[in-house]
């Protein structure tokens, strides 16, 4: 009996080994390749997508871990066409440069603003310390979680 | 002022010594037509080489079906109006893509909307020797408002012709050429239709000055911006092709081992999964990464090990095994170091020493490359995509015409993706397999096969008069380069002279080069020589300096850092540095904050003033300084290569530090726009004067001078 996952809403039945890690069976099975590889040891938060709601390290969780609960990834932010408030900040404070780090950096963001609505800025350092940005644009990411949290707050999403 | 004229050249990247010459451009001129669709092309040639081809005067038609050799830069017009502009320098993060495009919307007078740029695509682009140096502003933007100019010229004569008048007098602007007499008005959509027009020019066509600039200029954000938000992106790691293998690559044990014995313990793999060995070489392909690592697993190899230097004896080294000869381009003479020194009021000689560092990039080197009827493509990361295509060329005995080498927009380079390995390695298993391979380096393949900043030894020897002007100024760099080394301060007397050394680890280029280095030890021994002045450091550097652009970056950030500053609280300190380097200057200041007790080292703010002549984007170049400050940070207190018998001790971001948003003080840039200069690069002179800034502010906080880099990797508490 295959192992089977929910990914933005869709179920697919899994034929990589059930201790894969989730991140290559996201990449490489399901082709959702907006959840990046950086390190392979849950320490530069690239490959961050939500499992059951919270932001977790896919490299680091075995697909069977995966199976029951949801899993998000950068792919599954975008509601009818429309830029999950989180991204629009990210577009909006132009906080990329290589944008490599962005999938992780935006899908980490995404799940502290669930659990905190209003964070303060060292919660939001805390919270991000373990997303590794290289081209050194981490002021814009501060200020585009910020604006995220703002607007969050003002659209009630 | 150019590096020529201050008496050094550009430091070339290591692995620029084998640059190849420029190649003639294959595609010809209806394959042109047939991927652009009709229109208007324009092509520059390069200045010298325009004369030596024809000599007619102005625009030329070619009659040959072979475009022109030694073109520069073009641009295409489509019949839709929109145009492409073409360059063989990658996008790496560095927000080329919009600010090329800004360069040609600006020129040509069309909405910015309706421009993109083809890049680094050795089949589509014109040959470019690199990504490197902080060349693309200097050199990719002129030339791109030169063909910009000429399509405008062709278009209005285009429309004078359509209308039988003389060009002068129609204006060109919104995307159409207007009769200002009559009112009537020509899209350039029009012009362009139902033609294959190809025109190449000399490049000599006026430009628009800075101050004049209505698209360029403007904060425009990244192009695509909504595809990196929404993961849509394709970096090279993400390319996915029918039928397509993942390649692993065996690593030796150690740098330099080779290959004794090799056997593979299934004498046949399973269906699908390919084993090669060539020569040192063993790589596997498979349908999975992880079965290609089972099959790699599965083999059983031996090495002999050759002995390499360690860590603890590399400065031993390095100052010991300066090559006997220097050539005469790295080292600089100026009256008589001795006489200056004699005459000196006082002394300070100081031995400065620089680790190993990586560049780490996050998305890590990777190729995707696919055989067909003998022609080989491959999409790679790379800084140098022609130089790619020559070296897969050469190992794989093909034409450089049978290579096509494409580079998605890259997940950063800093430097650090010059060399072509993903590339030949992805390429040789797609051979064995019949079927494409994509090959991802590990992070720790990445922190060890790569290639590092180089280490180096720097000593000064100085004297300064009793009331703080430099007497005499000797400089000895030994191995991390030449960039940066000519001070820009006023010295009679002085002697400056970079000692290559054989590689130790594999080296090359990094954002700024040697330039990180060799500001490191200057701007750190020039605050040692203020406090023996009993000077203001900043008093003492604009006492010593009569260049009035280094001078307005110190006293612009100076203003904003708030400089000369008391301190308000236990541990707080403060530092300055400044440098000129790639037509830029820089000045840093810094406060940090040292915990009395843990000895923990904060940085608290960066202020940095940068100018770099006319400013393109200045939202683009905004990223592009503070991510320097960033990015210089790691190097200046905590980054550094461990390594020992040939192994990287530290190969992950569990054991090399990298700068994360706890480390990341309040930071900001002051841009200063010089309208009246010409645009220079900015990817690398912003990383410079961090850390003697950092180091300086140190000092001013504990009385402590650090005199390595990295300089606190543990606190203060000594490594």
């Amino acid at each position: 009996m295959p192992i089977e996952i929910e990914v933005n809403g869709q179920r697919y039945p899994i034929n990589y080994p059930p201790e894969t890690p989730l991140l290559y069976v996201l990449r490489d099975e399901l082709r959702l390749t907006g959840t990046k590889y950086g390190c392979g040891e849950g320490q530069c938060g690239a490959c961050t997508v939500l499992l059951g709601g919270a932001p977790r390290r896919s490299c680091q969780i075995p697909v069977s871990a995966a199976a029951g609960k949801p899993v998000t990834t950068i792919e599954g932010l975008e509601k009818d066409g429309r830029l999950h408030p989180v991204q629009q900040a990210f577009l909006d404070a132009g906080a990329f440069q290589c944008a490599y780090c962005t999938s992780g950096m935006i899908m980490s963001s995404v799940g502290l603003l669930q659990s905190n609505a209003n964070p303060s800025q060292a919660e939001v350092v805390q919270f991000l310390q373990g997303n590794v940005c290289r081209c050194g644009t981490h002021p814009r990411i501060m200020e585009a979680v910020r604006h995220a949290a703002k607007m969050m707050q003002e659209h009630g999403r | 002022m150019s590096n020529v004229e201050r008496g050094f050249i550009v430091e070339p990247e290591r692995y620029e010594f084998s640059a190849s010459p420029i190649h003639q451009f294959e595609l010809a001129r209806r394959d042109f037509f047939k991927i652009l669709g009709a229109g208007i092309a324009v092509f520059a040639i390069a200045k010298d080489a325009a004369g030596a081809q024809e000599t007619a005067p102005g625009h030329r038609s070619f009659h040959s079906e072979e475009l022109p050799k030694d073109i520069s830069a073009w641009l295409h017009i489509g019949e839709d109006g929109k145009v492409t502009g073409f360059t063989g320098k990658a996008e790496i993060g560095q927000n080329i893509r919009t600010a090329l495009a800004q360069t040609i919307a600006d020129e040509l007078r069309v909405p910015f909307e309706s421009v993109r740029m083809v890049t680094a695509d050795t089949a589509l682009t014109p040959f470019d020797a690199g990504t490197f140096g902080s060349r693309t502003t200097p050199t990719i933007t002129p030339q791109l408002r030169r063909v910009s100019a000429a399509a405008r010229d062709i278009l209005v004569e285009a429309a004078a012709k359509e209308w039988g008048l003389a060009p002068q007098g129609l204006i060109a602007a919104d995307a159409k050429v207007t009769d200002p007499a009559s009112g009537r008005s020509l899209k350039y959509a029009e012009l362009a239709r139902g033609k294959t027009l190809a025109q190449n020019l000399p490049a000599e066509d006026p430009i628009t000055p800075a101050a004049q600039w209505t698209i360029a200029g403007k904060p425009i954000p990244k192009v695509d911006g909504q595809s990196f938000v929404t993961g849509h992106h394709q970096y090279t790691t993400d390319i996915w092709l029918p039928d397509m293998l993942y390649g692993k690559v065996l690593r030796p044990p150690s740098f330099g081992a080779t290959l004794t014995s090799f056997r593979q313990s299934e004498a046949n793999p399973m269906p699908g999964v390919f084993v090669v060995r060539d020569g040192d070489f063993v790589g596997a392909a498979a349908l999975t990464q992880r079965e290609a690592q089972e099959a790699l697993d599965a083999v059983k190899a031996e090495w002999r090990e050759v002995p390499q230097i360690s860590n603890k004896e590399l400065f031993a080294y390095l100052k010991q095994n300066g090559a006997a000869k220097i050539e005469d381009r790295f080292r600089k003479q100026k009256g008589s170091v001795q006489e200056g020194l004699a005459s000196a009021a006082h002394r300070l000689d100081v031995t400065y020493n620089v680790a190993f560092i990586a560049h780490a990039p996050l998305e890590p080197r990777a190729a995707v490359a696919q055989w067909g009827d003998g022609k080989l493509t491959v999409w790679t990361g790379t800084q140098r995509p022609f130089a790619n295509r020559d070296e897969l060329a050469a190992v794989f005995h093909l034409s450089e015409s049978s290579v096509r080498v494409i580079v998605p927009d890259t997940g950063s380079a800093y430097g650090g993706k010059h060399t072509s390995d993903a590339a030949i390695e992805a390429a040789r298993l797609a051979r064995a397999a019949g079927r494409p391979v994509k090959v991802v380096w590990t992070r720790e393949e990445e922190f060890t096969w790569a290639y590092f900043r180089p280490a180096g030894v720097i000593e000064i020897k100085s004297g300064i008069s009793g009331d703080g002007i430099l007497m005499a100024w000797e400089f000895h760099n030994y191995h991390s380069g030449s960039s940066g080394i000519e001070t820009p301060y006023v010295v009679a007397n002085q002697r400056t002279e970079y000692h290559a050394v054989p590689l130790i680890l594999r080296s090359g280029s990094y954002r700024g080069l040697a330039a990180t280095a060799n500001h490191f030890a200057r701007e750190t021994h020039m605050d040692a020589l203020a406090s023996v002045a009993k000077m203001d450091p900043l008093d003492f550097r604009m006492k010593n300096l009569s260049d009035g652009r280094m001078r307005a970056v110190l006293e612009a950030a100076a203003k904003s850092f708030g400089w000369p500053r008391k301190k308000t609280k236990e541990g707080q300190g403060f530092g300055v540095a400044c440098g000129f380097e790639k037509g830029g200057y820089v000045a840093t200041f810094a406060e940090v904050s040292v915990e009395k007790n843990s000895g923990a080292v904060r940085v608290a703010r960066l202020v940095e003033a940068f100018e770099c002549g006319a400013i393109v984007n200045p939202d683009g170049l905004r990223n592009q300084v503070i991510g320097a400050m960033v990015q210089g940070l790691g190097g200046a207190l905590f980054e550094a290569i461990e390594f020992e018998n040939g192994r990287i001790k530290n190969p992950r971001f569990s054991s090399y530090r990298v700068p994360r948003f706890r480390d990341v003080p309040e930071i900001e840039a002051i841009l200063l726009d010089r309208k009246d200069l010409p645009s220079a690069g900015a990817g690398e002179t912003p990383i410079m004067a961090v850390a003697p800034a950092i180091g300086n502010a140190i000092f001013d906080a504990t009385g402590i001078r650090f005199n390595n880099l990295p300089m606190v990797p543990n606190g203060l508490r000594p490594s």
